[in-house]
């Protein structure tokens, strides 16, 4: 295991040249929070990608359909499809119409404080699920892989905490894009590799292949063998309610993405929007390809390794790395485990950096302070404080929470937290004349507490005593959002929020206005 | 023709455009004809998008069996309409690539109308 190690170590020298380097170059807020805005199309695409294909694409797919079959590939789908609402709603009029965070796109035409405040406070919610699920699966990923060296669960989410903490303070935006940009690189890269290293034992007969997929043995709870078809839908998503579940699944995921805070805010990176929506179609490129090459992981280890030897070494989670096992010895199996941690460093820098900045940005400077640095540079200090303060929680929460939480049920919540609070406030106030600071803040509020809610009913938490019965809150709680907001909005009347709609509408249409790349 | 950057140089000078100024470009036939594209183009791509999507969740939940027939092979409908997802969005993706070119130009054109007026009025 000491490959492994290395591996690891090597990821890491590498990541911390980088965040030294751009700690050099980086100066002042724009530099700090965007990159300087100065990132090309390609840059920004890879660097979405890296920020998305986080450890539940890479592990938690491979995972799903090595256990599941057909239905965890429904994740692949959603996931690349959700580029569509970001590439044909948000990207362009976010880039235009706003600084560096969600809120600033709702703060435009609305009252400013009670905005960015509801704002900032769905960011970090968002953020803290995403953040723990990933800090969960690098604890158990490292310390299974590591165990030899005597490296425990707690030492790999100390470890990795720290590693993020350095990456943000330090290096900013700048430093966390490269540090995705590597990342993407690595892990289509590793992809690719091991698809290959399935067609090849399947002869480079896809026929073979899917012929194996077919017939897929595994020994059930009881012991018996069961040979499954595993390209058949609903062995995850079973009657009564597993076609709803789906369609509530698929809502959180293509309506999640474009509400998502640490991807909104790669936007801001680029010069103007004509290059936001290249880095979209990038990142679509990359992203589609990786979740099309999950049939093989996924089916590859279903068929290839199998669920029962998956099952007593290590869980789901660890379908992928241990395909990679079988076909490729200790050292492959070293160097997608380091892909694997390097997938998750990543990651997690990303939505640190977007937590940190909203708080900074929208709560600190204009929700506290009203919009003025008190002194020059005080709004990248904080963001450093911030950064360092949600690092040492996440830590903490990972650690509470243990190895054998279950990593795919938080990400899911992130997504439709995000999907029923932010995506209705976004999408309303970018096109809806008559959008008010109350229906923000109303749509904010009903969609983040009936997504919560509704997990907190639903079986992942009460099990058999399930209040409501689907696993997915989106079908619901994505129509309340809209409803809340709509309502919020059809109780009052905000003359000068409607006055400078206008203004938002020829700003986000045409791009007059817009920040500017800082001067190289 | 200048780019919108080279334009908000410029604004950076006289502090911001005025709000009248956004109610005037807002209400030419440039803009107006700008906006009419953009949702011509917008619009029925995210209905098809979206009706497309959950077309498979819908037809998996409620009509496995008619998913589960192989079309190619031991494929099955099921996984091959899953992948044309991918297909789908690529080429959406695509096609709005061509169509902002277009929305692009029309913008530009605005900012150097308005440029021309700023000028004047000064």
């Amino acid at each position: 295991m000491s490959t492994a190690l290395a591996m690891f170590l090597g990821f890491i020298a590498v990541t911390l040249y980088i965040t030294w380097w751009a700690a050099r170059r980086s100066t002042g807020s724009s530099a700090y929070f965007a990159a300087g805005r100065s990132l090309t199309a390609w840059q920004n695409g890879v660097a979405v990608a890296g920020d998305y294909m986080s450890a539940a694409s890479f592990l938690g797919i491979a995972g799903i359909i090595a256990f599941q079959g057909y239905d965890g590939f429904m994740y692949s789908v959603g996931w690349l499809v959700a580029y569509l609402t970001v590439l044909l709603v948000v990207a362009e009029p976010l880039r235009n119409a706003g600084k560096y965070t969600m809120a600033d796109v709702l703060a435009y035409r609305l009252s400013p404080r009670p905005v960015r405040a509801m704002g900032a406070l769905s960011t970090l919610t968002v953020s803290a699920f995403y953040m723990i699920a990933q800090m969960v699966g690098a604890g158990a990923l490292v310390s299974l892989l590591l165990k030899d060296t005597g490296v425990t669960f707690h030492t790999a989410v100390i470890a990795v905490g720290a590693l993020m903490i350095v990456y943000v303070v330090f290096g900013g935006m700048l430093a966390t894009t490269w540090v995705q940009i590597v990342k993407a690189v690595l892990l289509m890269g590793g992809t690719i590799l091991l698809s290959l290293l399935v067609l090849k034992h399947f002869g480079f007969s896809l026929g073979n292949f899917f012929a194996a997929v077919t017939q897929v043995s595994y020994h059930d709870a009881q012991g018996n063998v069961v040979t499954q078809n595993f390209l058949t839908p609903g062995l995850r998503y079973k009657p009564p309610y597993g076609a709803l579940d789906l369609i509530s699944l698929g809502m959180a995921l293509i309506f999640g993405t474009a509400g998502l805070p640490h991807i909104l805010v790669r936007f801001y990176t680029v010069p103007d929007a004509k290059t936001a929506r290249a880095s979209v179609v990038w990142a679509m490129l990359i992203i589609g390809s990786f979740y099309i090459l999950t049939t093989f992981l996924g089916f590859g280890a279903a068929t290839i390794v199998g669920r029962d030897f998956i099952a007593k070494n290590g869980g789901t989670n660890m379908s992928a790395p241990l395909l990679a096992q079988t076909l490729g010895g200790n050292l492959f199996f070293a160097f997608i485990s380091a892909i694997a941690f390097a997938t998750i460093l990543a990651v997690v820098a990303g939505l640190t950096i977007s937590a940190s900045t909203s708080f900074a940005h929208d709560f600190w400077t204009n929700v506290l302070h009203r919009g003025k640095e008190r002194s020059p540079g005080e709004e990248v200090r904080v963001a450093r404080v911030t950064a360092f303060v949600v690092g040492a929680v996440a830590i903490l929460i990972a650690i509470l929470l243990g190895p054998n939480a279950n990593v795919a049920f938080l990400v899911a919540l992130a997504f439709a937290v995000a999907a029923s609070a932010n995506l209705p406030v976004i999408v309303l106030s970018l096109f809806w004349r008559r959008f008010n600071t109350r229906g923000a803040v109303a749509g904010l509020a009903t969609g983040l507490l009936s997504s919560l809610i509704l997990i907190l009913l639903s079986p992942s938490i009460m099990k058999g005593a399930a209040v409501f019965p689907l696993e997915n809150p989106g079908i619901v709680s994505i129509p309340l959002g809209f409803l809340g907001a709509a309502l919020g909005a059809l109780t009052g009347r905000e003359p000068e929020a409607e006055a400078k709609f206008t203004e938002l509408n020829v700003r986000a249409n045409t791009g007059l206005g817009a920040e500017k790349a800082a001067a190289h | 023709m200048p780019s919108a950057s080279e334009l908000n140089e410029k604004d950076r000078s006289n502090e911001t455009i005025r709000s009248a100024d956004w109610e005037r470009v807002a209400a030419t036939d440039e803009f107006k004809s700008l906006i009419a594209a953009k949702r011509r183009f917008i619009a029925p791509a995210v209905i098809f998008f979206i009706v497309y999507y959950f077309a498979l969740p819908a037809l998996v939940g409620y009509a496995p069996g008619l998913m589960s027939r192989r079309v190619l092979g031991v494929i099955n409908l099921a996984y091959l309409f899953a992948l044309s997802q991918f297909f789908m969005a690529w080429i959406v993706a695509a096609l709005y690539m061509r169509a902002a070119g277009r929305f692009d130009e029309m913008a530009r054109k605005i900012i150097h109308l308005l440029q021309g007026r700023l000028k004047g009025g000064e």
